[in-house]
């Protein structure tokens, strides 16, 4: 047996199983907490057994958290809602305003252009907080606190520059004359951009909506400050997960378990729909 | 089809009017409705973005392109109804070879039984009948090529417009192919322009041909006319191979005669012939002027290898090509190339005879490399020739 028949018999699964186990067992083991009552996490030494109760979940669904001091009201449905809402919205904007602008960048040469991409990418460099304070004033007075539209505008800081840079990337791969040919066989510019450029890079754009969109969901601080209860995304939520009697370790896992999912099934979804447009071979003629 | 013509058309990228690269220089051409022309000359020479002006990727910084009459300067690729195959292939590529080709018939709602014919016409023309099923990024470099081809020819178009079109095929097939093509435009008197570097392609597949060097038309003539009537230095070196022989040489007056001496790279005299006065009266007399140094080009085919030679020289190279043999012959210093049909027993280092006749010279000013004399005729200044 040569080595590397030996390699990649044994010790390739071993070592990918450790790699596995080492980043997947925290999720695990959340996922298994969010099945036990407070008293079962906290006892020691912890068990993997116990009796599975779906009371978390129950509690997130109707909203109400049963604590030990009392019943809470939880809008975790809603939190989970706002998420969605300016996730979505945040990533459709930017794909709208950054898809075009990253076409732009890769195709023509203009006064300035490689400054106002860079300026762009920079606002990745600020600390958000950094810019918060001011943006808090200056909403106040527009009126944009406490509104989606509000932090949709502020998640573009986060969502536009990762678009504008990927597909700006895609876009510089493809040969500029599989455009030219469209064109010479007698379509105008704007056909050519919706019908080559944009399926030509949709691998590439869908990459960079879905690394944008996980960027936007993780978001915290922003809507933290920016935004109340009724517009909070379950980041800022899962804080009410702290309360005057104890930290609600189940309910804090099921709140994960269920804040995880939709990023993960577009993530699936997406990676799918990846490996499809990259074998189809898209962009070198 | 179309007559197409080029006023005085330049490139220049970058800035107007500051340093910018003045890629192609008042470049004029009038081409002829069904007439094929060969755009030759070395990469970077300004050839494609001649093309590329007329398809209207560029835009034309000087001069008019008019295409039928029209002038196009201003007018978007869509709506000049020209075809192009690219150099880089450009398919499009989540469609079919077929498809490919198809595409933009297609689009012109024409019958599916219709398109279907002509795709299979094309097909077999270019020999990829067999891979209309495939998709690009699947077939070879060469194939990949024919496509494109085939997807500009398929076209219904006023010009078509070829960039290297036949680069990346075997030598076998391009031949074979050339042949198909140049028969296919002619029937259908496609008003063709076509990019290339080999002068073989260039010489087989045009009606006239623009030799163009530093963004200059050097010529634009038949391939005939270049070859007998250079107009230039650089076209005379750049068309024919092997490469003309190109020496400087000394003109001294002998009674009627002219003596002329070629030199060696250092100056030295290499060898000399007498050029017949009286044969052309006081005309080369008047055409060289009171010059005393020209530059002379001789055609490696016309030098006469034999006996009868009035030029001794040694063989330095001896090169069998399977048809043709160049050998490479110093005479007093210098070297000059010559081309005898069959094999030749003229080892090296051994003594030969050589014959210059009067046909096989050219002399041009030693200057601007202008060409003065072609054989005995007197040559016709400018670019532009029947």
């Amino acid at each position: 047996m040569t080595e590397a028949t030996l390699w990649s018999r044994l010790l390739r699964p071993v070592l990918l199983t450790l790699v596995a186990l080492f980043f997947l067992f925290p999720i695990f083991w959340v996922f298994l907490m969010s099945f036990q009552t407070n008293e079962q996490i906290l006892r020691i030494p912890p068990s993997l057994f116990f009796s599975p109760t779906l009371d978390n979940y129950w509690g997130l669904v109707s909203g109400k958290l049963v604590t030990a001091a009392g019943t809470l009201e939880l809008p975790f449905m809603r939190n989970l809602w706002n998420s969605v809402v300016l996730s979505t919205g945040a990533v459709l904007l930017s794909l709208l305003l950054g898809v075009p602008a990253a076409y732009a960048f890769a195709r023509f040469k203009f006064r300035l252009g490689e400054d106002i991409a860079f300026t762009l990418l920079s606002f990745r460099f600020a600390p958000p907080l950094l810019v918060l304070l001011p943006l808090n004033l200056y909403f106040q007075t527009l009126g944009l606190n406490d509104t989606y539209i509000g932090l949709i505008w502020v998640y573009q800081l986060i969502t536009l520059p990762l678009i504008l840079w990927i597909v700006r990337g895609y876009f510089e791969d493809i040969s500029p004359d599989v455009e030219h040919a469209y064109r010479v066989d007698g379509h105008g510019w704007l056909k050519t951009f919706l019908k080559i450029s944009i399926p030509l890079a949709r691998p590439g754009i869908a990459a960079a909506a879905l690394l944008s969109f996980i960027f936007a969901w993780n978001n915290f601080v922003f809507a933290l400050i920016l935004g109340s209860s009724s517009i909070q995304p379950v980041t800022v939520g899962a804080l009410a997960f702290v309360t005057a009697s104890g930290i609600q370790y189940g309910q804090i896992a099921a709140a994960v378990v269920l804040s995880i999912l939709p990023t993960l099934t577009l993530a699936l979804y997406a990676q799918r729909y990846l490996v499809e447009g990259l074998s189809l071979g898209a962009v070198k003629g | 089809m179309a007559a197409l013509e080029l006023d005085r058309v330049s490139k220049i990228y970058g800035s107007r009017g500051q340093h910018g690269l003045r890629a192609v220089d008042a470049v004029s051409m009038a081409i002829k409705d069904g007439e094929i022309i060969g755009l030759l000359g070395s990469s970077g020479c300004g050839k494609t973005s001649t093309l590329r002006m007329i398809a209207g990727f560029e835009s034309v910084t000087e001069g008019e392109i008019r295409l039928g009459g029209k002038v196009v300067n201003q007018l978007p690729p869509a709506r000049r109804n020209v075809a192009m195959a690219f150099e880089g292939y450009a398919l499009y590529p989540p469609l079919t070879v077929r498809d490919n080709i198809a595409f933009s018939l297609l689009r012109d709602k024409r019958s599916k039984a219709e398109v279907e014919t002509k795709v299979q016409e094309i097909a077999e023309l270019l020999a990829i009948t067999d891979l209309l099923g495939r998709y690009p990024p699947t077939i070879s470099g060469g194939q990949a090529q024919r496509t494109s081809l085939a997807r500009a020819l398929v076209r219904q178009a006023d010009l078509y417009l070829l960039d290297e079109p036949m680069s990346q095929l075997e030598p076998q097939l391009r031949a074979i192919l050339r042949a198909r093509i140049k028969d296919f435009l002619i029937q259908r008197r496609m008003t063709t322009v076509f990019v290339t570097h080999d002068q073989t392609e260039a010489l087989a597949l045009a009606d006239r041909i623009a030799v163009m060097e530093a963004g200059v038309l050097q010529q634009f003539a038949t391939p005939q006319a270049l070859k007998d009537r250079p107009a230039n230095l650089f076209v005379a070196s750049f068309i024919g191979e092997p490469p003309m022989n190109i020496f400087a040489a000394r003109i001294a007056r002998e009674g009627g005669s002219l003596r002329l001496t070629a030199l060696t790279e250092d100056g030295a005299d290499a060898f000399s012939l007498s050029l017949p006065g009286a044969e052309t009266g006081g005309q080369l007399a008047t055409t060289l002027g009171g010059r005393s140094t020209v530059r002379l080009g001789i055609r490696p085919h016309l030098v006469e290898v034999g006996a009868s030679g009035e030029l001794a020289g040694t063989v330095i190279s001896n090169q069998w090509l399977g048809d043709q043999t160049h050998i490479g012959v110093e005479l007093g210093g210098a070297t000059l190339i010559a081309v005898a049909d069959g094999a030749l027993a003229a080892p090296v280092q051994s003594a030969v005879r050589l014959a210059l006749p009067i046909e096989a010279l050219h002399l041009f000013d030693a200057d601007t490399g202008v060409a003065l004399m072609h054989g005995l005729e007197v040559a016709t200044p400018g670019v532009q020739a029947a």
